[in-house]
C-alpha cells in the first residue's frame, strides 16, 4: 500500500523519502562489525558453567582442577562478585541472576565461569569444575507456581498489593489492579456477558546474534566493553554498579546489533566477562551459545488470563474485566501491571477492571520482548472481542468500531488520549481491498487491534559541522532499526541541506552524555527530538557567523533552506551564504560550529494498530497457513517509510510465530527441551506471505515532526489475528497459544470438525 | 584430531579400520560438524569421502541407479532422468534443510546419521534402494531398511562404508511419492513422514511398498499397509484401510515435537495423500 499522509500537514523534503540504507552494504557483505567481531592483543575465551537443574541448592563449588589446568587464567563463582548492591533488590536480583548465589534458580543458571587461552581449554576446565547440588522441588507453570501447595522459590517475596500484605512468603510477587467506572452495574446493563480463558506459552525475542561482548579491565581499575546491546548507557551503569567501579571508568561502546527486541535492554553475562577480565588482568570476550541464549537469557512471560466482556444487543461494551496471570521467570517483574494497562486500550469501555499477577517461577528471568506484556493480554481481549460480536449478531470490525477508544477517552491506566489513530486503522481496515478477498473453503479472516504506550525518556545529541559543511551526528540510541538514517534525514531536514551530507554515527557512553536505552520505541521520536533541537542550536550558530560574515546584526539574518540571508531592504545586495561557506569561514568568525542538545523527550504519541490476517487450516492436520496479512498502523509521521514498513512486518512476522509455533517447552524435570532454532520454531520465510503495509501519519501534538515510536506496536494484533482467522475458518476458538497443529487438531477434535474422515484433496 | 581425504573407497575403509579413536566418514558434515560443534562427538580422525570418484558420481545402469554417497541433495535434484525414474526419492531428499543444506547433504550421510525422522530413508526404503558397502573384509549389499537399527545406530561394522545406493530400474506403470508433515515449512523435523512407491498393472495396484519415519525408534516398512492397498484401485475404502494400517503400524513417543497420538493421527493422512500422489503417477486413474 501506498503511504498515506492524509492527516499530516507538514511539508517536508527530506523527511519521507525512501533512501539506501547506510548499513546495508556492510550488513550483506559481512563487514559490519557485530558484538563478536571485536578482538584485543592477548584476549581470553570465557565459557559459562549453568545449572542442569530448574531449582537446587549450590552445596560447593570445587573450582581447584579448573584453576589447575594449563591455559585457564581465570575462574569466577559468585565469590567473585560480592553484593554491592546495598539494599536495592532491583540489582541484586541481576546480580544474582547473572551468577547463582547458593541456589540455582532454573535450567540455565550461571554457576561459575572461566576464562582460557582459548575455547578448548575453557571448555575443558568447565569440565573440571565439581558443583555440588541438593535438587529443590521446582514450578515452572504460572498457575501451578500461584497453588498454596507450591514449592516458595524466593523466602523473601510477600504478596505486594494486597491488604492487608501476606506474613508468609509465596511466588506472587506483585497484584496490580486499575479501572474505572462500575463494573458490576455495567455487566447488570449488558444483554449478554461473556466469559472466557486463554492461555500463551513463554516465547523468546529470537535474535539472530546471540549475546556478545568484549570486556577489558585494566590494572588501574579503568576498563573498556564492546558490546552488543540496546542500552550502552545502561549497560554501563548495571555493570559499574555491579562491579564497584565509577561509571566514567568504563567506556562501553555498542556493536552493530543482530536483533535486540527488548532482550538486549537488560545484562545477563556482561558483568560476568568484566570480572573475569579483572581477575585475568587480560581482555575476556564472551560469546553465548544458542543454547546459552534461550536457557538463560530474557523470554517473554507465559500467561493465563480471564477476560469478561459485557455488552448490549447495539454493540455498546458496558463493562469489561481482565484477570491477568504473568510469570516473571525466577524473579519479580512488572508483566501482570504492564498487561494491565495495555489490555484494553484500544476500546473506551466506562465500566472496567484489571487486575495482573506477577509470578514466580523456575524459569529464566524475564526481560522486555516488544510491546512486553501487551500480545498476552491482546489475544484474549481481541478473542473475546470476536465472540461478543458473533453473539449479538455484529461484524467484528464494526463492533470494535462501536467501542473504539477516540480523543477523549480514558486509557485503562488514567490518562485521556489524546488525537490516536485506533478509529482511522480500523476504518483504513474496513477499506483496505485485503477485505473483499474472497475466501475459498477452510480458509479464514481474522482483524484484530493493539496498542502500545511507546516512550520518551533522556536523550542528547551533538550536531558537529565539518569545514567543509558536512555534518556528523553523535547519537547516544543504538540504531536497532534504522535510526541512524532517520536521524541523518531529520539533521538534513532542518538543516537544509542535503541527505548525503549528513554521517551519523552511534556513541559510545564516554562521548556522550546519558541516553536511555533503545527500547519503548523510543529511540526515533526522542533522539529526533534532541537532533531537531541541535540542529536548530547549530544553526543559531551559523547564523551568528553569517552576521560577521556580512557585518550585519544576527537578528537581520534569516536561515531558509540551508542558507543564512540578511533581511531588510538595505541588505539587498548582500549575498546569501550556504552553510558550506559559513563552515568554510568558520576558522576566522569563532572555530568550530556545532550544536547540542540534551533533554527529557516528554509525550511520546501511543502506537495504535489493526491487523487482517487470512488463514488456511488443514481440518486433518491442524497446520495453519497464513495466506495474506495486512499491517495499518499509526505512525504519526513516517521519517523513513522503508524502515516504518520493515518494523511493522518484522513485528507481525514475530506475532505471528507466537501465534503459530514458537514456545519453551519444558521438560517435568523443570529442564528446557528446545534450547534451539530447529525445535523453537521462529518462522521462516517460506511460512509468510509478503505482509502489506499502510502507515498512518496522525501527527503526535508533542513531536515537532509529529513522531510517534513504530517499533513495537504491531507484535500485540497477530496472536488475536490469526486466532480470529482459525475460528472464521473451522467455527473453532482457539484459546491456547500458540496455536500449533497438534492443540488446533485438538480443538477441532473436541469440536467434532476435524476432517481425518474427509478424502484428501 | 585428523583430516583425511582419500582418493579411492578402499583407501577409505583402511584408514577407518586403523583408526583406534572414534573415527567418522564424512560426506556433507551437515549433521557430523553439528554434532561436533555442540560437543556431541570428538572424532580423533574424520574421513573426507568428497574426492572418491565412485561416491561422487550417478550412473544410470541396465538395472537401475547408482548413486554415489557422497552425491549431493541439489546434485541429485538435478538429475533429470534419476527424478523422472523416482520422484518421490528426489523430492524427500530435496526436502533436507535449505538451499545452503542442498549443496552440501546426502542421502547416504542422512541414512547413517540414523536418525528415525531423516526424510530421504522411507523415501528410499519405499523404492527398494540397496546400499553397496565395502569393508576390510570386502564388499557385501543390503537393503536400506537393514542399516537402520535404532535412533543413532547402524548396522554397518567398523571400518565400513556405504559406497553408493542403487534404486531399481523403474517403469510407466510404476510411481513413488513422499511427504512429511512439520510445522513450518523448511528447516524442521518430520513429526512424522511416509514414503510409498507402488507399481500398477491395468490400473489395478499390483507391487506397493510402505514405509513409515519419525514415528518408531527406526523408519519401519509396513507390509501390513500395502496389503490394504494391493489389488485396489484406491478407491475410498483402500485409503481408509491403509490409513488404518499406518496409524497401527506407528509406535511413536511424546516428544517436544509431537505428541504419540498426533504422529499416529498423521501418519494415517499422510499416507492417504502419498499414496494418492503415487498413484497418480504410475499412471492410475483417479
Ligand atoms: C539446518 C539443517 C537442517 C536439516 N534439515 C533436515 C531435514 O529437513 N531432514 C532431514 O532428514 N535431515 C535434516 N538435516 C540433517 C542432515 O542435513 C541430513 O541428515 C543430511 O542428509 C546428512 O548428510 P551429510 O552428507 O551432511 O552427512 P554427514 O554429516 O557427513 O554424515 C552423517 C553421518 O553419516 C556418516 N556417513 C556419512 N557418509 C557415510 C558413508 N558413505 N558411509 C558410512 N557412513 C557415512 C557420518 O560418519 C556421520 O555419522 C538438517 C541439518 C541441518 C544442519
Amino acid at each position: 500500500m501506498p503511504h498515506d499522509n492524509s492527516y499530516t500537514g507538514q511539508e517536508f523534503k527530506v523527511v519521507g523519502n525512501r533512501f539506501a540504507r547506510p548499513d546495508g552494504v556492510d550488513k550483506v557483505t559481512g563487514r559490519a562489525r557485530y558484538g563478536a567481531d571485536a578482538s584485543a592483543p592477548g584476549q581470553l575465551v570465557a565459557r559459562v558453567l549453568r545449572s542442569p537443574h530448574a531449582h537446587a541448592k549450590i552445596t560447593k563449588i570445587d573450582t581447584a582442577k579448573a584453576e589447575r589446568l594449563s591455559g585457564v587464567k581465570a575462574v569466577i563463582t559468585s565469590d567473585d562478585l560480592p553484593d554491592l548492591t546495598g539494599g536495592d533488590r532491583g540489582m541484586a536480583d541481576i546480580l544474582e541472576n547473572c551468577m547463582a548465589r547458593g541456589r540455582a534458580l532454573y535450567d540455565g543458571h550461571a554457576v561459575a565461569a572461566v576464562a582460557a587461552v582459548d575455547e578448548q581449554t575453557a571448555r575443558k576446565a568447565l569440565k573440571l569444575i565439581k558443583v555440588t547440588y541438593e535438587v529443590l522441588p521446582h514450578v515452572t507453570d504460572v498457575d501451578e507456581a500461584m497453588k498454596p501447595e507450591a514449592p516458595v522459590i524466593h523466602d523473601w517475596v510477600f504478596t505486594g498489593g494486597v491488604n492487608p500484605q501476606p506474613t508468609k512468603p509465596c511466588n506472587v510477587a506483585n497484584r496490580t489492579e486499575m479501572g474505572h467506572g462500575d463494573v458490576d452495574a455495567g455487566f447488570a446493563q449488558a444483554d449478554v456477558v461473556i466469559e472466557r480463558s486463554y492461555k500463551t506459552e513463554q516465547t523468546h525475542q529470537g535474535y539472530i546474534e546471540p549475546h556478545a561482548c568484549l570486556a577489558s579491565v585494566n590494572s588501574d581499575g579503568s576498563a573498556e566493553m564492546w558490546v552488543t546491546t540496546q542500552g550502552p548507557f545502561s549497560y554501563r551503569t548495571v555493570c559499574a554498579s555491579l562491579l564497584g567501579m565509577d561509571l566514567a571508568k568504563l567506556k562501553v561502546t555498542s556493536s552493530e546489533i543482530g536483533g535486540g527486541f527488548g532482550g538486549k535492554t537488560h545484562v545477563w553475562a556482561e558483568p560476568l566477562a568484566l570480572a573475569l577480565s579483572r581477575k585475568a588482568n587480560r581482555p575476556v570476550k564472551l560469546v553465548m551459545t544458542r543454547d546459552e541464549v534461550f536457557r538463560a537469557t530474557g523470554p517473554t512471560a507465559s500467561t493465563s488470563i480471564d477476560v469478561k466482556v459485557g455488552a448490549k444487543k447495539n454493540g455498546e461494551i458496558t463493562a469489561a474485566e481482565l484477570e491477568l496471570r504473568y510469570q516473571g521467570g525466577a524473579f519479580p517483574g512488572i508483566w501482570g501491571m504492564l498487561g494491565c494497562m495495555t489490555g484494553f486500550a484500544c476500546y473506551d469501555i466506562a465500566n472496567q477492571r484489571s487486575v495482573g499477577w506477577d509470578v514466580i517461577v523456575n524459569r529464566p528471568k524475564v526481560a522486555a520482548y516488544r510491546a512486553p506484556s501487551a500480545p498476552m493480554a491482546a489475544y484474549a481481549v481481541e478473542s473475546i472481542m470476536d465472540v461478543v460480536a458473533e453473539e449479538i449478531g455484529m461484524d467484528p470490525v464494526d463492533f470494535r468500531l462501536k467501542n473504539v477508544a477516540k480523543e477523549g477517552a480514558q486509557a485503562p491506566y488514567g490518562p485521556i488520549y489524546g488525537p490516536i489513530g485506533i478509529e482511522s486503522a480500523l476504518n483504513a481496515v474496513k477499506e483496505n481491498p485485503h477485505m473483499k478477498v474472497k475466501l475459498k473453503k477452510n480458509q479464514g479472516r481474522g482483524v484484530a487491534c493493539g496498542f502500545w504506550f511507546n516512550i520518551g525518556g533522556q536523550t542528547c545529541v551533538d550536531l558537529n559541522i565539518g569545514t567543509d559543511g558536512s555534518v556528523n551526528l553523535a547519537v547516544g540510541t543504538v540504531d536497532v532499526g534504522g535510526a541512524r538514517s532517520s536521524m541523518g534525514m531529520i539533521a538534513a531536514e532542518e538543516l537544509g541541506i542535503d541527505y548525503e551530507d549528513v554521517k551519523v554515527h552511534v556513541a559510545d557512553t564516554a562521548s556522550l552524555g546519558h541516553n536511555d536505552t533503545t527500547e519503548g520505541s523510543r529511540g526515533t521520536f526522542s533522539s529526533g527530538m534532541a537532533t531537531i533541537f541541535a540542529a536548530r542550536d547549530a544553526i543559531e550558530v551559523l547564523k551568528e557567523r553569517a552576521a560577521q560574515m556580512l557585518d550585519v546584526p544576527k537578528e537581520s539574518i534569516q536561515w531558509e533552506n540551508g542558507t543564512a540571508s540578511a533581511t531588510g531592504a538595505e541588505n539587498s545586495n548582500l549575498p546569501t551564504l550556504t552553510l558550506k561557506e559559513i563552515a568554510a569561514k568558520s576558522h576566522n568568525t569563532g572555530g568550530p560550529i556545532a550544536g547540542h542538545n540534551e533533554v527529557t523527550a516528554d509525550g511520546a504519541g501511543m502506537g495504535f494498530a489493526a491487523h487482517i490476517c487470512d488463514v488456511e487450516v488443514d481440518p486433518e492436520t491442524g497446520l495453519t497457513k497464513i495466506l495474506k496479512y495486512t499491517v495499518v498502523q499509526d505512525a504519526g509521521k513516517a521519517i523513513h517509510p522503508d524502515y516504518v514498513e520493515g518494523q511493522f512486518q518484522g513485528a507481525a512476522a514475530q506475532g505471528i510465530g507466537w501465534a503459530l509455533n514458537e514456545e519453551y517447552v519444558y521438560g517435568e524435570d523443570g529442564r528446557l527441551q528446545n534450547p534451539g532454532f530447529l525445535d523453537y520454531r521462529i518462522p521462516v520465510c517460506s511460512d509468510l506471505p509478503f505482509i502489506d503495509t499502510m502507515i498512518l501519519e496522525i501527527p503526535n501534538p508533542n513531536h515537532p515532526y509529529g513522531i510517534r515510536g513504530v517499533g513495537e506496536t504491531s507484535i500485540v494484533p497477530p496472536l488475536g489475528a490469526v486466532g480470529n482467522a482459525i475460528a472464521n475458518a473451522t467455527g473453532v476458538r482457539m484459546n491456547h497459544a500458540p496455536m500449533s497443529p497438534i492443540r488446533v487438531l485438538e480443538a477441532l477434535d473436541r469440536a467434532g470438525v476435524s476432517g481425518d474422515q474427509v478424502s484428501a484433496g | 584430531m585428523r583430516y583425511e581425504s582419500p582418493a579411492t573407497t578402499k583407501e577409505a575403509v583402511a584408514l577407518l579400520s586403523k583408526e583406534k579413536g572414534p573415527a567418522f566418514v564424512i560426506a556433507g558434515g551437515t549433521d557430523l560438524l553439528v554434532r561436533m560443534k555442540s560437543g556431541l562427538v570428538e572424532p580423533a580422525l574424520l574421513v573426507d569421502v568428497k574426492r572418491i570418484p565412485a561416491m561422487t558420481t550417478i550412473k544410470v545402469m541396465q538395472t537401475g541407479f547408482r548413486v554415489g554417497a557422497a552425491v549431493s541433495g541439489a546434485e541429485l535434484g538435478a538429475h533429470k532422468a534419476l527424478g523422472k525414474a523416482w520422484p518421490g526419492v528426489v523430492e524427500a531428499t530435496n526436502l533436507i534443510g535449505s538451499d545452503q543444506i542442498q549443496g552440501r547433504c546426502t542421502m547416504v550421510g542422512n541414512l547413517c546419521n540414523a536418525s528415525p525422522a531423516a526424510d530421504s530413508v522411507p523415501a528410499l526404503i519405499a523404492a527398494g534402494a540397496k546400499a553397496a558397502i565395502v569393508g576390510k573384509q570386502g564388499r557385501r549389499t543390503a537393503a536400506v531398511e537393514k542399516i537402520i537399527t535404532g535412533p543413532g545406530s547402524t548396522s554397518l561394522a567398523k571400518g565400513e562404508v556405504i559406497e553408493a545406493l542403487t534404486l531399481p530400474k523403474s517403469s510407466r506403470r510404476t510411481g513413488d511419492a513422499y511427504l512429511r508433515f512439520t510445522p513450518r515449512t523448511e528447516m524442521d523435523i518430520a513429526v512424522v513422514g511416509v514414503g510409498i512407491s507402488m507399481t500398477l498393472e491395468r490400473g489395478i495396484i499390483k507391487k506397493a511398498r510402505v514405509c513409515l519415519g519419525a514415528v518408531a525408534p527406526t523408519p519401519i516398512l509396513v507390509p501390513a499397509a500395502a496389503d490394504t492397498i494391493i489389488g485396489t484401485k484406491l478407491d475410498d475404502a483402500a485409503l481408509a484401510a491403509l490409513a488404518a494400517a499406518c496409524s497401527d503400524a506407528c509406535d511413536p513417543i511424546d516428544d517436544k515435537r509431537g505428541t504419540a497420538a498426533y504422529r499416529i493421527r498423521v501418519a494415517g493422512v499422510l499416507a492417504r495423500r502419498v499414496a494418492t500422489i503415487a498413484f497418480q503417477r504410475a499412471g492410475g486413474a483417479a
